[in-house]
């Protein structure tokens, strides 16, 4: 089972090396981990894409927020979430196929941001799920180079009429 | 966010962070402390020099948090030991791992070489807070002068508090030369650091039931009891409810094992009647324990029939090995004493009868023979302290036997190593015991290769008059390792024999004293010579090579399928 967890840490050094050294020295798998600044320089958060069955990613949080760096630990499994995927990649595109592959990304309501002779590179914002549609669709044409910064999440807003991106998908 | 050392209101302008690091000890109460110098930790040294809090050099590093460790477990306060940067710091590695398996509340502080050169390779550099922190509750590099105060403070804080463990404190040596401009705060700053305060009464509640509903319940008590001092809650429970109460190698004592309702020691090497009542329980009470696989054996049988609860103050140890029907975290005294009154007293007599009978037919038991037995030794300390000495151990099978045949009385009285299992911890732990404990008796049951590993720190004891009595079960083997060799490999030993020198001799030349015992009859006078000596003693006694520790439950088998061995 796929959980995304959301960890706000200290902004100390280590943290980083004290969260990944807890996961591999008991075996947890993680899909991705991603850390950032938050509005309060104190504190930065940290969101992890872990796989396991309930009492493992249970243990994984209580491990967590034993740390002593680690402030509060939230798992969105059973919660109303938004999480996002950031994606840039470059794929070959030829002059003639370069019409065909913007029209693609247009769908996915990705962007261009750069153009080259042979090659187009695109940012696309999303699910991991619908990342991974644009990639198997843009394969054929020949992916060159891709960089992905994994997933971040948030708890839906209370008054959010619940409609987002992800349904008109 | 709790400011705990503030409270003096003294003012540190104008100290050098050395000398900071020295009022620290003396705010935190730091009764020794234990370690070696080196270049990073001449400031620091320079500010012991003129300090109240008497600095005891020892022979090695792992020798001196060892000892911090003995204090800490015979005491209950927090440890202190100091080391240098680079292979001080290696040193304490072992000492670290030990102490936080058996949740041992403890501070090393080890130098760093100058924070301009962190991270250059220089002289003498590891990255110590990276290489401990898989084996420490917390640890902190320290790189400026006024940061030291509150460093120091949020260790103490950390390692006593919730479930103790050690911490590290990194020092970078500019930062004990550097002098403090200005106030330093020493209000903690760990907003990460929460500690459980409320219990959820629903869970009482719910375990209450249980154990009210309960015709075969069982408590089995790990250190956990012993940390948050509620061996007396847990008498006052296990006698009301009229339940058997079953201990680990880490709360060895704190419940008394002439009670009738002791069942003494679980797991790979317990009693046969622990493991029996475990295995039959309805209700399995699990208190500050956190289901060790010596303790479980395989894991899907064990406390097959029971329900089960779990408290514990740490919620990982909740569900990590064996799933828990009714969890209740929090502090184990507290929990205790909040269930008492709400527990019906119970006469429980079937179950206690047969509890009896099996505690009558499978006691501890050994076959006498021409030799000296490693278990009559441990008898005999036993009977001749009136068990109620303070008894550390090495690693092995005398580890085992202490374990089972010395007759525990009360907590923080077995100082051994549980989750690690460091050989060499018994030495320098019973000096540190006995470094906490003046004026109390303090033994050390040794084995032959766990004693040559850090018998060193005998001359330690020497130098600073502390009358540790150790004894040394010589079989010349390793011997726990060959038990396994014998019963599972067919008796070819490997890497096993261990002949040892004249080990009292050596003794001698360090400056204690050095007995000898080799026939049976004289094992008790030997041992009231070594207690009525005064200063270090080393009884090295010549023990039955090939003895074994039973019963045994072999690696993946269920707790009630033992090996009684020759007993049977
Ligand atoms: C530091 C360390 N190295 C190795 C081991 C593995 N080991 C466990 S028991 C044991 C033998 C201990 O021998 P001794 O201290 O003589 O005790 P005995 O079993 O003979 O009573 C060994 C080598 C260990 N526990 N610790
Ligand atoms: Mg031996």
């Amino acid at each position: 089972m796929r959980h995304v967890i959301s960890a706000l840490v200290q902004n100390t050094p280590g943290v980083l090396a004290h969260v990944a050294g807890m996961f591999s020295a008991r075996g947890f798998n993680i899909d991705s981990l991603v850390v950032g600044r938050t509005d309060d320089p104190r504190f930065s958060r940290m969101t992890i894409v872990a796989i396991g069955d309930d009492r493992t990613i249970e243990q994984v949080r209580k491990q967590l927020d034993k740390l002593v760096t680690v402030v509060r630990v939230r798992d969105f499994q059973d919660t109303e979430y938004v999480e996002r995927d950031l994606m840039m990649l470059r794929v070959a595109a030829t002059p003639e196929k370069r019409a065909e592959i913007i029209e693609l990304v247009g769908l996915f309501r990705g962007r261009v941001i750069d153009v080259a002779k042979q090659s187009l590179t695109i940012e696309l914002s999303g699910t991991e799920h619908k990342l991974e549609a644009l990639i198997d669709l843009l394969r054929p044409y020949g992916i060159r180079e891709l960089a992905r910064t994994g997933v971040i999440a948030m708890q839906r807003g209370r008054q959010s009429d619940g409609r987002t991106e992800d349904d008109e998908q | 966010m709790s400011n705990e050392s503030s409270k003096s209101g003294k003012s540190y302008v104008g100290l050098t962070g050395a000398q900071m690091f020295n009022e620290m000890l003396v705010e935190e109460g730091v009764e020794v402390l234990f370690g070696v110098p080196g270049g990073v930790l001449l400031p620091i040294f320079d500010a012991l020099h003129k300090s109240t809090v008497p600095f005891i050099l020892t022979r090695h590093e792992q020798g001196a948090i060892h000892m911090a460790d003995g204090l800490a477990r015979s005491t209950g306060k927090v440890g202190c030991c100091l080391a240098t940067s680079g292979p001080g710091a290696t040193n304490l590695i072992t000492g670290l791992a030990n102490a936080y398996m058996d949740s041992v509340p403890l501070v090393a502080i080890t130098g760093q070489v100058r924070s301009t050169l962190i991270g250059n390779d220089a002289f003498q550099e590891v990255d110590t807070t990276g290489i401990t922190r898989p084996v420490t509750k917390h640890a902190v590099l320290v790189k400026k002068a006024e940061d030291i105060g509150r460093c120091m403070s949020e260790a103490f804080h950390i390692a006593r508090t919730g479930r103790p463990g050690p911490v590290v404190v990194d020092i970078a040596v500019d930062a004990t030369t550097a002098k403090l401009t200005e106030e330093p705060s020493l209000e903690h700053d760990l907003p990460g650091y929460r500690l459980k305060t409320t219990v959820h009464m629903r869970q009482i509640k719910m375990a209450v039931d249980a154990i009210n509903e309960a015709q075969r319940p069982v408590l089995y008590v790990g250190g956990g009891v012993i940390i948050s001092g509620a061996t007396e809650a847990l008498r006052a429970l296990a006698h009301k409810a009229r339940i058997p109460v079953t201990t680990t190698l880490m709360s060895m004592g704190t419940f008394d094992e002439s009670d009738p309702l002791a069942l003494q020691m679980l797991g790979m090497h317990g009693s046969a009647s622990a493991n029996y009542a475990v295995q039959d329980c309805d209700l399995l009470i699990a208190v500050g324990a956190r289901f060790d696989d010596r303790v479980t054996g395989k894991v899907d049988t064990f406390a097959h029939k029971a329900k089960i609860v779990h408290i514990d103050i740490d919620a990982t140890s909740i569900s990590k090995n064996v799933r828990a029907d009714i969890p209740v975290v929090g502090d184990a005294k507290d929990i205790l004493e909040k269930m008492l009154p709400l527990i019906e007293s119970k006469d429980r007599s079937q179950w206690l009868a047969q509890i009896a009978q099996w505690k009558a037919k499978y006691p501890f038991r050994y076959v006498p023979n021409a030799k000296v037995k490693p278990q009559a030794v441990i008898e005999a300390i036993g009977k001749l302290t009136n068990h109620d000495a303070i008894i550390a151990t090495g690693v092995g099978q005398h580890q085992m036997w202490t374990a089972q045949f010395y007759g525990w009385r009360r907590p923080r009285q077995f100082i051994s190593s549980g989750g690690l299992g460091t050989m060499g911890f018994g030495v320098p732990a019973a000096i540190g015991a006995q470094f906490g404990n003046p004026g109390k008796l303090v033994i050390d049951v040794d084995g032959d290769g766990s004693f040559s590993m850090t018998m060193v720190e005998i001359m330690t004891a020497v130098r600073y008059n502390q009358p540790v009595k150790i004894v040394v079960l010589d079989n010349n083997y390793l011997g726990m390792v060959r038990q396994w060799q014998e019963l599972f490999y067919g008796k070819r030993y490997s890497g096993v024999h261990h002949p040892c020198p004249d080990l009292a001799g050596i003794a001698r030349a360090m400056g204690a004293t050095g007995l000898r015992v080799s026939e049976p009859s004289d094992v008790e006078d030997s041992i009231r010579t070594m207690i009525n000596t005064e200063g270090p003693v080393v009884l090295v006694a010549d023990v039955e090579p090939e003895e074994n520790v039973f019963p045994m439950v072999a690696a993946g088998k269920s707790l009630h399928e033992m090996d009684m061995g020759r007993l049977a």
